[in-house]
């Protein structure tokens, strides 16, 4: 055995391996190079009969030998198995714009979407969302928020009675009984936004639905004014239709606000009507026992589907009643 | 409320410079919407001239009657027009527009060829001028009335702007020229003279006796001043400037005695009506009607009186509903000479009853019920008198008075109230010079203030604060925040519906929200019966198709279905959250505690206790297949598995346990319908709807719903979690054959209640129905699980023998052997 023979050996399996064009013509050459019975295999296990200074020289020319060899091996195994996998996967490819998703497409009514939007926004504001029943009681509907029965306010709402008529139980026209049922139960401060669903006994148009969603708002604290409803409606006109909406404040008339105001928008280039508000009226605020002389009050309500029609450019109030899934799923779940 | 600029012009000094847009934006400003500015003849165009007929030759060949009309024009030879209208004669005088003139719509008249003759203009109705809504045919006047030739556009004044303003409830005085007047003045720091100032010292010679006047009772009426006219000459006619004002004001020409009426109530706000005197027997009386009776009122309705009703009654009988509407049998007619004129200010709860009675809103009862100025009944009677005798021959004969006029009570205030409330400094200087525009006597240095008359709603320091913001502006109220507190959050409720929601649109249902209305026959039809059928009715529906309040949500779930269905779509989810109106209580007679202070506790809860409770409840419905069909393949159709499915994702979403059982509760299947059971109450059912409702509905076969009583579901308890076991679980499988009546939950809890409490985890993986002999076999995974230790073979054996041995102990279960 000679050292240039081993080098011979390395070289030769060398050759052979780069030479392999895929990885079963390697596996040959590996037997062939690196095999059992391969030169350097016999020569590996013919050490033993050597002498001991022979067995230490040839033992560590064979040992880097056989180290070359398996190096050599493992880069032709890494670029060959590279390859196969490269012509695997491709012949593996799919078309992944086939559609994939069969489920039905859910999504929540747009009027419960801003529903919670308007909640969350008041939320963020320190404001509670209150609840109240729809069924409700005439003196939380009327009487108490300063509507007496037969004053011209009344029939500025058509109301939808309950039988027995004198039990006075009515569709509530407006979410302000649930302000009135607040400052029955808590005291002040109070900051609370109301919405939910009212009635009013009005032919279903393009404009006008007798089942209608309002959201309200009430504040009472000391030294609450009208200034503070100006600031709060402002804040709120922005979050629901941009930065640059501008509101206006014109004088009018709700028996439970003194002075009262409609609230306009000016959005896409003209003014809207959008809701209504004032400072709540002391003769609410006596009713509910809340001390004139220490508090005072604004409170506000706005229509949500007039919301939804205005900024989201909706022209017909069908869509938002009828329930047709092709209208509602175009809102998804209002993220 | 309609305004004419010409007549508004009459009380206000308003320079030419300023635009109709600057007038409605000051009204706007003020608190009065103007919802249309409507200027009139700004489309038409001369010429147009007064006429008179000389000749009409009936042309009666084609379908409809033709006129070919010789017109003298002023023009020296006769002009012939061709004309459809036939309510005017030879010898009357009418508007014609000769060649070059346009109409409104752009219609520009010509000389033109028409029913084989040459038309060389066209006779005018009101309608066709732009100037009334009235299509009776062309307009007619008589001789003398208006001049031939002349030009019409500047008699008939038809150049005019006209604001239609909405008036609030609490402004009854700008139901007139005169309060509106005024709010353009101040709006626009314009001079104002009140018409009324001219009125005051009006004075009329007493000739004779006058219908004698008396309130029963001074409540239902302040003040009624009844004044005698006599000589009229029932010939009279109204003159053109005031037909033309009344017509601007979207009312009509009747006759001089009633436009005279009406153009006073118009300019002052006062309601008047006149009587035929000759039909008075005796005199008038203002008092109830305190029988129940006929009375026929003016617009020929016969109405049955209440005796409540408030009327205006001669020694026998009722003659006007009070300040509502007149009676037929006192009207004034073609042969009226004599007549007594009424003006009386009512009190507003009394007319808006009587209105509302006999639904009869009339422009007198619109007034009235807003609070009319009670100075008015003098002056606008006196107004009335002024007018007739100027334009007639009638005579006043003698007026006579019964009551005082009561006025709003002066108020003192505290000027630092009103900038308290705005936010914004307002020195008291400034108030009172703002008070003092609107009619008020201010007294600065107490601060006391005499509203005045026609402001009976300045009675509280809001009610002024609000007059002192409108007039200095509502612009000039700063924004600004208020103080806040700091921190609010959803209530778990709220949070928890907002989850089922979001989870349910997330799973492929969308959501709907429908009317809470239904009727009888759609409660009968789910098959809805005791309390879960009652419910309220409402008295005034919508439709009669609807009257009640719903009971379930599924029906409207299904007429959603049934209208998506019908454009359409085959497969789909929806669902819907809110409340039902399950008749829980009787309803009591309402109580009306007083106003002016808070009720005392036993009252509010009395009120809060009649309401009844209104049930809040999510459902769904879901039709056809589970998923869109595709190039992949396939959908299964939704089963009732799907249905319980969903109920219990709900449950589990509000980290709820449950327990299922069989129930045949309506709309649903009665085989095929689970009940879910939370601390010992049904809170929810869901499956495949009743085959009989699937059919009467045309609904896919074996559609299924859901329905949770979300309101009857406890708040999830504070999770308490166990510690997770870090030790080899064992898994044993375990096949029964029991009868096919064991259900499989309770098959399982027979299990778990023999396996021990080292049981982990149970779960059907098989279940197997073709055994025959009413057998089928039901199988499970077991998996068991020690905390402190790896369980031996031995133990898990041991565990799994006791499970089955309790499934046959109870159900006759035999354990299956491969």
């Amino acid at each position: 055995m000679r050292v240039e023979e081993i080098s011979t050996w390395v070289e030769d399996a060398q050759k052979a391996f780069a030479s392999a064009t895929d990885l079963d013509s390697l596996k040959a050459a590996r037997l062939a190079h690196a095999g059992d019975k391969s030169p350097i295999a016999l020569a590996s296990r013919g050490l033993g009969s050597l002498s001991p200074d022979d067995k230490a020289s040839f033992g560590k020319v064979i040992g880097e030998a056989k180290a070359a060899i398996a190096q050599s091996l493992a880069d032709a195994t890494a670029v060959l198995e590279a390859e196969r996998d490269r012509k695997v996967l491709l012949e593996e490819v799919v078309d992944i714009t086939l559609p994939v998703n069969r489920s039905h497409r859910g999504g929540l009514h747009p009027i419960s979407i801003i529903k919670n939007e308007v909640s969350d926004f008041f939320i963020e504001q320190g404001f509670a969302v209150e609840e109240g029943p729809e069924l409700e009681s005439g003196w939380l509907n009327f009487d108490a928020l300063n509507i007496p029965a037969d004053h011209p306010a009344r029939t500025m709402q058509d109301t939808f009675f309950i039988e027995p008529v004198e039990s006075g139980m009515v569709l509530r026209t407006h979410t302000s009984p649930v302000q009135i049922r607040t400052m029955l139960t808590q005291q002040p401060p109070i900051y609370v936004v109301c919405p939910g669903r009212t009635f009013r006994a009005d032919e279903l148009d393009a404009t006008h639905s007798p089942v209608f969603h309002q959201v309200e708002g009430l504040v009472i604290d000391k030294g609450i004014t009208m200034a503070h409803l100006k600031g709060t409606l402002d804040n709120f006109a922005r979050h629901m239709f941009g930065p640059d909406v501008t509101t206006r404040l014109r004088p009018s008339f709700f028996p439970f606000t003194e002075p009262s105001a409609e609230v306009d928008i000016f959005f896409n280039n003209r003014w809207i009507e959008w809701g209504g508000c004032g400072m709540v009226n002391p003769k609410v605020l006596a009713t509910c026992g809340i001390d004139t002389d220490v508090y005072s009050g604004f409170a506000f309500g706005m229509g949500l589907e007039r919301t939804l029609m205005v900024r989201h450019g909706i022209t017909d109030m069908h869509d938002i009643v009828e329930g047709d899934l092709r209208f509602t799923r175009q809102f998804g779940v209002g993220l | 409320m309609r305004a004419p600029l010409s007549w508004i012009k009459e009380f206000v000094d308003i320079p030419e410079s300023v635009t109709a847009e600057q007038i409605s934006d000051g009204l706007i400003r003020v608190g009065f919407e103007v919802e249309e500015i409507i200027k009139q003849g700004a489309d038409l165009t001369g010429p147009l001239k007064f006429a008179k007929v000389l000749s009409i030759e009936e042309i009666t060949e084609f379908k409809k009657p033709i006129r070919y009309v010789g017109l003298d024009c002023g023009e020296g030879e006769t002009r012939y027009v061709i004309c459809g209208a036939t309510n005017f004669a030879v010898g009357d005088l009418v508007v014609a527009a000769l060649p070059g003139a346009v109409l409104p719509g752009d219609f520009t008249i010509g000389a033109r060829e028409t029913y084989g003759k040459t038309s060389n203009g066209m006779i005018c109705s009101a309608r066709e001028l732009g100037i009334s809504d009235d299509h009776a045919g062309i307009m007619v006047f008589a001789e003398g009335e208006v001049a031939i030739g002349a030009d019409a556009i500047e008699e008939l004044q038809i150049n005019d702007v006209i604001f239609d303003v909405a008036v609030n409830p609490d402004r009854g005085y700008a139901l007139s020229i005169r309060g509106i007047a005024r709010e353009v003045a101040g709006s626009l720091d314009l001079k104002f003279t009140d018409p009324v100032d001219a009125l005051r010292n009006l004075k009329f010679e007493e000739t004779g006796n006058g219908v004698p006047a008396k309130i029963a009772d001074k409540s239902t009426a302040s003040i009624f001043y009844l004044r005698t006219l006599s000589n009229f000459d029932p010939k009279a006619t109204t003159p053109i400037w005031m037909r033309r004002r009344i017509e601007k004001m979207g009312m009509r020409s009747i006759s001089l005695v009633v436009d005279v009426t009406n153009y006073v109530m118009l300019e002052l706000g006062q309601p008047l009506h006149a009587f035929d005197k000759s039909k008075i027997k005796g005199g008038l009386t203002i008092k109830r009607a305190a029988t129940v009776q006929k009375f026929k009122t003016l617009d020929g309705v016969e109405r049955t009186l209440d005796p409540d009703d408030l009327m205006v009654c001669d020694d026998e009988q009722p003659l006007a509903l009070a300040g509502t509407m007149g009676g037929l049998s006192s009207e004034i007619t073609e042969t009226t000479t004599d007549i007594a004129l009424e003006a009386v200010r009512f009190d507003p709860t009394c007319v808006a009853k009587n209105s509302r009675r006999h639904k009869l809103s009339s422009e007198a009862s619109r007034r009235l019920e807003r609070s009319v100025d009670p100075s008015l009944a003098e002056f606008a009677s006196a107004r009335f008198v002024q007018l007739l005798t100027a334009h007639s021959s009638a005579q006043h004969v003698a007026t006579v008075v019964d009551g005082a006029p009561i006025f709003a009570p002066t108020v003192t205030i505290d000027p630092a109230y009103i900038s308290k409330i705005l936010g914004f400094e307002v020195p008291a200087a400034k108030v009172a010079e703002v008070l003092r525009v609107i009619g008020c006597d201010v007294d600065e240095k107490s601060f006391t203030i005499d509203p005045p008359s026609w402001r009976s709603d300045l009675l509280t320091p809001a009610d002024f604060t609000e007059e002192v913001a409108r007039m200095i502006g509502y612009d000039k109220i700063p924004s600004v925040l208020p103080p806040r507190p700091l921190h609010a959050t959803l209530t778990p409720t709220q949070k928890r519906r907002r989850a089922v929601a979001t989870m349910l649109a997330s799973r492929g249902l969308a959501e709907v929200q429908t009317f809470p209305f239904t009727n009888q026959a759609t409660i009968d039809s789910m098959g809805f019966v005791g309390e879960r059928a009652s419910t309220y009715k409402v008295a005034n529906p919508m439709s009669e198709e609807f009257p009640l309040m719903r009971v379930h949500l599924v029906p409207g779930l299904i007429e959603v279905a049934q209208r998506n269905i019908s454009r359409g779509a085959k497969d789909f989810a929806i669902f819907e959250m809110g409340s039902i109106f399950r008749s829980s209580q009787k309803l009591v007679p309402a109580v009306s505690p007083d106003l002016s202070k808070r009720p005392d506790q036993k009252i509010i809860d009395e009120i809060f206790a009649s309401v009844p409770t209104q049930g809040y409840h999510v459902a769904g419905l879901l039709v056809g297949k589970t998923e869109n069909e595709n190039w992949q393949g396939k959908a299964r159709a939704y089963n009732w598995q799907d249905a319980i499915a969903f109920a219990q994702d709900i449950l589990q979403l509000c980290n709820l346990e449950w327990s299922v059982a069989r129930s045949d509760l309506a709309p649903w299947h009665p085989g095929r319908c689970a009940e879910l059971i939370v601390n010992g109450k049904a809170v929810a059912h869901a499956g495949e709807l009743h085959p009989r409702i699937i059919a009467a509905y045309g609904l896919p076969e074996r559609s299924v719903a859901f329905a949770v009583a979300l309101n009857a579901l406890p708040e999830s308890s504070l999770v308490r979690p166990t510690t997770v076991g870090t030790m080899p679980a064992a898994v044993q499988d375990v096949a029964l054959i029991v009868d096919a009546t064991v259900s499989a939950a309770d098959l399982q809890a027979a299990l778990c209640e023999g396996a021990g409490e080292l049981l982990e985890s149970i779960t059907l993986f098989d279940r197997y129905d073709k055994i025959g002999d009413g057998k089928i076999s039901l199988a499970f995974t077991l998996v068991f699980r020690a905390s402190d230790r790896t369980l031996t073979g031995e133990e898990v054996s041991a565990m799994r023998e006791a499970a089955t041995a309790q499934a046959a102990a109870k159900f006759g279960a035999v354990v299956r052997t491969a």
